[in-house]
């Protein structure tokens, strides 16, 4: 994604090593996965056959011939290198993926307690072993937290250093093989035998080595499969026209017609756009299961967002302070500043913070104000401050108006007239049906007004979604909140629709509902109730964070865990197919100038009238023959870029997409061909080639 | 080329367009089951045939069912229609006493009705008795053309419904087509052309005393009948051997007009009948405007071709246009107008000499059914031979919108992408591989009539309209050989069923897809730019194969001409 890692895309690291792949993929076994390459290298081999035996009985225009055979050969070979250096990219990923999982002693334990356990090598492991891990030691292979909490080091597959918490019993019990725990322990029930680790996976899928065709590609694969007959056709029935007209046509020129109408530009750059695509996914720190699930990702209309997270930032944070009539606006603000203190919640900190930005309070130290912090409980919903026989309380509205007519009755102070209650209770309402959190402020009794805290939708959010809108993908948000709250949310977000107090039931019933319209779902989950959801969803990403349940039941897994990144791997999914759709318009008009190219060639010996079709006034029937081969080779390699690097994806309808992308790869495969030609007929008579 | 002839193509177009949505929509009302002005007397009739057939609309079928009701059909009237050829002599009405056809010449000529084709090596007049003319020839020219249009309607079917299993009932189709549409046509039809001139008797030949005091036996019959569903049907076998270029069968312009409307008539109707379908007009028309833009460049090249005359005539002082071949009374203009409709669509009539043509005025018959007769094409056929094309052209530019293709809704996938490049790839096999096998066979080169690049424009002519199941003839070609009888016979074959199954394998297949509902993110299929990228694909993908093929007939005839040589 970032412009570092195209950049790299030509590094020498990756091309050397495959121009030796080239060579090593003429292997007929690795040929024959790629039909169209796999019918050039048959001719190209038959052609070779035959020109070893003129060149010892001594036929005629032997320079030419070599020439062409020569070409032949580098159409193939260009095509392997183009797979080789996709897969090179892979390569260096799996190298160091491999590091990690280095041969690890695990604590197999034998009984209920923590002492007793024997060493046994990690790759012994059996699905459903209990191990045990301590500070330093190797994850020995994908399991689940059952018991303890620790930190743990995941950079050997997120790249992140910073560690993360695994925990037994929530969202986080997933541990993955070929991790560290850097503090405390774990006793980890392991999920995967040895073999078939999340790292093995991963070493695969970089590797390109389980890569299978997805079914879009089959479908073009059979696409040019058809061409290549239908080629086949037009090019073995021209003898027969020939000697029709008492003239013959010697077999390299109709294998050059022939190799050079056959889709050949996408045959040969069709698996290395695959491998690029799920390349892409992984410089992204996301983890596609199948080929499958990238192409998916291209289809999906419907994008289930949660909120949290993904469209709001993690915390509510505080943005008003609406006091109750007689308290000034600072009055409440320095309360609510002084309770907040020492709240460490980031809501707590966000009052702090708005109290300084928007009235100058200073952040105070609790100490030197002799000031007791009052925690937050379950039981009274509040926290607060005690400052010299002086409390401040501050809570959901009606824990709060709760705890002041406690409070009243005990301390004999006047109770808070009706009047103000009222008016609290209407400023709350206004907050909460503009999608916000009203906090009450209460001081010795007194109820000063409400902190409105508020669910702070991300920057640039909005755009990404009339963006997705304009791609035609709806989203909706996924959340907990109530409706009134949601509608509010999802109106300042800009999404299309919501689902609020979602259950996992009532999410796997929209994503059903979805689906029998015919629509293609994305959501992303992390927790065990989200499974059922992300397996029923056509795109479901499982973050890394997850649970192994989760992490199963999805198809692509992101190392970040960040839920944002739906958006791109839609992106990226898009760019997949519109890669392949491009450089298939673009082989398949490019035929018209090779027609042109070599029909006059070929047929001047005994129709010299077709001469007049020779509009690119090439110099001499072999030149021209020469020229279009020569056209047809160079053009690989001269696209191996666009094809790993992907045609960029626009956010724009698929209208005006498609006449784009017409007129570059369409119109554009229909005159570049004409010029390159052209341009190569030029250098080749001029060296004298032909 | 005349003002007057333009006037009379663009009026022929105009004509077109206005048919378009109220035959497109009756026929949808016929294919629905809904009520139209021909229920009250046809309903009964209809619901009659499906009790002695044992058959009702509400037995949908399967379209593994419905395909080979339809191969059986057309088995059994391949069957029957070989059998009256050969027993014509024993059988009834046959006054002038024709005796029983040769084998290969009936299997030729059975097949070639039974496809649509109408390719004819045979003279009607001087080798058929009116018995295998009107029981023969007539009923499969309904019931062929039916079939064609029973196969698009269930390939629309397959588009227009979502999930389901079915694809209609074939028997229905085939009735109500023949019952609803064709029959109710052809009787007012046939009524016009008596009025015209043209022949309805089942009585002898006349004899008549020419002027100078010659014997000579005028060849008559029911001609009217045929006529009409020849040309509605796309079928075009002629009542007489010289087609409707014989002034019994095509009198004078009004009834020349008449034929060409009539060719185009269903098979432009029916992409309105597939918007209607698919719940989108604006679809079908995105259709008839491809088929429009290919027809009227093919209709400008041949009339521009036969306008410009031939060079080496003009250079002995005879100035003007080519009329070799012509008549008089249609002269270049309609004789080019309707070489090309019968050869977009797959009917076949002629009413000039297509061997006659220049080179290029000859050439764009040639190209017209190699496209695959897609150009309106034959009645039914020609919608879904385009669907072959739409589907592949989706497929290609449709992957660039960043989606899986789809169109109207529907996933285009390996399967469908198979079957299209299977029915797609049939055509060049039998047109470019028979004709590369007779190349090289003295026996068959020497039925040409012509030597060099023209006589090897006949041989591919004919396998071309053959495989197009078009069954014009180019004329020259001595076609009723042995050789000829068989392959012509095995390239129609191949021409309408390896075209039928796919498209019926890519209807059951589309047909239990969901439909995807239209979003922003939708390739859309109705505009200009969709229409022009169907037209690069036809061309591309359909016409390009024959390029090598049309190098060395018509285009280096035409280049020699050009340079004042001859062969």
């Amino acid at each position: 994604m970032s412009q570092s890692k195209s950049a790299s895309l030509m590094d020498s690291r990756i091309l050397i090593p495959a121009i030796g792949g080239a060579f090593k993929k003429l292997d007929p076994r690795s040929l024959i996965k790629n039909p169209v390459m796999f019918v050039v290298a048959v001719v190209s081999f038959l052609t070779t056959v035959l020109f070893l035996k003129d060149l010892a009985t001594g036929g005629r225009d032997l320079g030419f011939s070599f020439q062409i055979i020569v070409w032949l050969w580098f159409t193939v070979l260009f095509a392997n290198f183009a797979e080789a250096v996709a897969e090179g990219r892979g390569k260096a990923q799996a190298d160091s993926l491999r590091k990690a999982r280095t041969e690890t002693q695990a604590k197999l334990l034998t009984g209920d307690d923590r002492t007793s356990f024997k060493l046994v090598p990690g790759t012994k492991l059996k699905v459903g072993d209990i191990v045990l891990v301590e500070a330093g030691d190797i994850i020995p292979s994908d399991g689940e937290v059952i018991e303890g909490i620790a930190s743990v080091n995941e950079s050997a597959i997120t790249g992140e250093s910073a560690p993360v918490i695994r925990e037994s019993g929530g969202d986080r019990s997933a541990v993955t093989g070929g991790t560290q725990v850097l503090s405390d322990w774990l006793r980890v029930r392991i999920t995967a035998a040895a073999g078939s680790t999340f790292i093995d996976r991963m070493i695969a899928l970089v590797e390109g080595a389980e890569r299978q065709k997805t079914p879009n590609e089959i479908a073009l694969n059979i696409l040019l499969a058809g061409m290549t007959l239908i080629f086949v056709l037009a090019t073995a029935t021209i003898p027969s026209f020939a000697t029709y007209a008492g003239g013959a046509i010697p077999v390299v020129v109709l294998v050059a017609l022939f190799v050079t109408l056959i889709p050949t530009t996408i045959g040969a750059l069709l698996s290395a756009i695959g491998i690029a695509g799920m390349d892409r996914l992984i410089q992204f720190n996301v983890l596609a299961m199948s080929g499958r699930a990238v192409e998916a990702a291209g289809d999906v209309d419907t994008l289930l967002l949660d909120k949290t997270g993904t469209i709001t930032f993690g915390n509510r944070q505080a943005t008003e302070f609406s006091p109750v009539t007689g308290v000034t606006e600072q009055e409440l603000a320095d309360a609510a500043q002084l309770a907040s203190l020492a709240d460490e919640t980031p809501e707590g900190r966000s009052i702090v913070v708005l109290a300084k930005e928007k009235y100058g309070i200073r952040a105070r130290d609790m100490a030197t104000l002799h000031a007791t912090f009052v925690p937050f409980t379950a039981q009274s919903r509040m926290s607060g401050v005690d400052i010299d026989g002086s409390s401040i309380r501050k809570g959901a509205v009606d824990a709060v108006l709760a705890y002041v007519n406690s409070t009243t009755v005990a301390t004999g102070t006047v109770r808070a007239s009706a009047e103000l209650v009222r008016e609290l209770q209407s400023i709350a309402d206004q907050i909460a049906k503009a999608g916000g959190t009203p906090l009450a402020v209460v001081r010795d009794g007194k109820l000063l007004g409400v902190i409105h805290l508020k669910d702070i939708v991300k920057g640039g959010i909005r755009e990404r979604f009339s963006e997705l809108r304009r791609m035609g993908i709806k989203t909706v948000m996924i959340t907990g909140d109530n409706p009134l709250t949601a509608a509010a949310i999802a109106a300042e977000a800009g999404v299309d629709d919501f689902l609020a107090q979602a259950t996992p039931e009532n999410k796997l019933s929209l994503i059903r509902d979805e689906q029998a319209k015919g629509k293609l779902v994305a959501m992303c989950g992390d927790g065990t109730n989200d499974a059922p959801a992300l397996a029923q969803a056509d795109v479901g990403v499982a973050m890394n964070t997850g649970t192994v349940a989760a992490r199963e039941a999805g198809n692509m897994v992101d190392l970040d865990s960040d839920p944002t990144k739906l958006i791109e791997i839609v992106g990226i999914g898009k760019q997949l197919l519109m890669t392949r759709g491009a450089l298939t318009t673009f082989s398949i008009a490019n035929d018209i100038a090779k027609y042109f190219a070599i029909i006059p060639a070929m047929f001047l010996a005994f129709y010299p009238q077709l001469g007049a079709l020779n509009i690119m006034g090439l110099q001499t029937p072999q030149s021209a023959i020469l020229s279009a081969i020569i056209f047809n080779a160079l053009i690989i390699v001269a696209l191996i870029p666009l094809s790993l690097k992907g045609v960029k994806y626009r956010a724009v309808g698929a209208g005006a997409l498609l006449s784009r992308n017409l007129l570059i790869y369409g119109l554009g495969g229909v005159i570049v061909p004409f010029i390159g030609i052209k341009a190569i007929d030029m250098v080749i008579t001029s060296l004298g080639l032909a | 080329m005349t003002l007057n002839g333009w006037i009379q193509i663009l009026v022929y177009c105009g004509i077109i367009i206005l048919l378009v949505k109220p035959l497109g929509g009756y026929m949808t009302r016929v294919f629905n089951g809904e009520r139209t002005f021909l229920s009250p007397v046809l309903v009964p009739v209809e619901r009659g045939l499906y009790r002695i057939a044992g058959t009702s609309e509400r037995d949908e079928q399967h379209w593994t069912t419905y395909t080979a009701a339809l191969l059986l059909f057309s088995l059994g009237g391949l069957i029957v229609l070989y059998a009256l050829q050969r027993f014509q002599g024993i059988l009834p009405y046959n006054p002038a006493g024709m005796t029983a056809t040769e084998p290969g010449l009936a299997f030729n000529s059975a097949v070639s009705f039974v496809t649509n084709t109408n390719w004819q090596n045979y003279g009607g007049e001087s080798s058929m008795s009116y018995l295998v003319q009107m029981a023969g020839f007539t009923v499969q020219n309904f019931v062929s053309a039916a079939t064609g249009i029973a196969i698009a309607i269930a390939l629309i079917r397959g588009f227009a419904r979502t999930s389901g299993r079915s694809v209609g009932n074939f028997w229905v189709d085939l009735t109500r087509s023949t019952l609803y549409i064709l029959l109710p046509i052809c009787i007012v039809l046939t009524l016009v052309y008596v009025y015209l001139g043209v022949p309805q008797t089942l009585g002898t030949y006349v004899d008549a005393t020419t002027l100078e005091g010659a014997k000579q036996t005028i060849a008559v019959g029911p001609v009217a009948s045929q006529l009409a569903i020849k040309m509605l049907g796309t079928n075009g076998g002629g009542f007489f051997n010289a087609n409707s270029a014989h002034p019994f069968e095509n009198p004078d312009a009004i009834s020349n007009f008449i034929q060409m409307v009539s060719i185009f008539a269903i098979g432009a109707a029916l992409t309105n009948v597939f918007g209607r379908m698919v719940g989108n007009q604006r679809q079908g028309w995105a259709l008839f405007a491809a088929m429009g833009v290919l027809f009227l460049a093919g209709v400008t090249a041949c009339y521009w071709s036969e306008a410009a005359g031939n060079p080496l005539v003009h250079a002995l002082g005879i100035d003007g246009g080519n009329m070799e071949g012509k008549e008089t009374r249609f002269g270049i203009a309609l004789s080019a107008l309707f070489a090309v409709i019968t050869t977009a669509a797959s009917c076949g009539a002629v009413n000039a000499m297509h061997d006659s043509f220049m080179a290029i005025g000859g050439m764009l018959p040639m190209i017209n059914m190699m496209l695959g007769e897609v150009i309106i094409g034959g009645v039914g056929a020609g919608l879904y031979g385009i669907l072959l094309y739409v589907v592949i052209a989706v497929f290609v530019a449709g992957l660039m919108v960043g989606r899986t293709p789809e169109y109207l809704g529907k996933k285009i996938e390996a399967k469908e992408v198979k079957m299209a490049m299977l029915g797609v790839l049939c055509l060049p096999l039998a047109m470019l591989g028979f004709t590369a096998i007779a190349c090289v066979l003295p026996s068959a080169v020497a039925a040409t009539g012509n030597s060099g690049p023209h006589g090897f424009s006949e041989i591919l002519y004919a396998y071309t309209s053959a495989a197009a199941n078009n069954g014009s003839a180019f004329g020259g070609l001595s076609g009723n050989t042995t050789w000829y009888n068989l392959t012509l016979a095995i390239g129609m074959l191949m021409g309408r069923f390896f075209v039928i199954i796919p498209v019926m394998a890519i209807a059951g297949s589309l047909v239990v897809k969901k439909t995807v509902p239209e979003s922003a993110g939708t390739f859309p299929t109705h505009g200009g730019l969709f229409v022009g990228l169907l037209i690069g694909v036809i061309l591309i993908v359909g016409g390009l194969t024959f390029f090598p093929a049309l190098a060395v007939g018509p285009i280096v005839e035409h280049l020699a001409i050009g340079l004042g040589q001859t062969f």
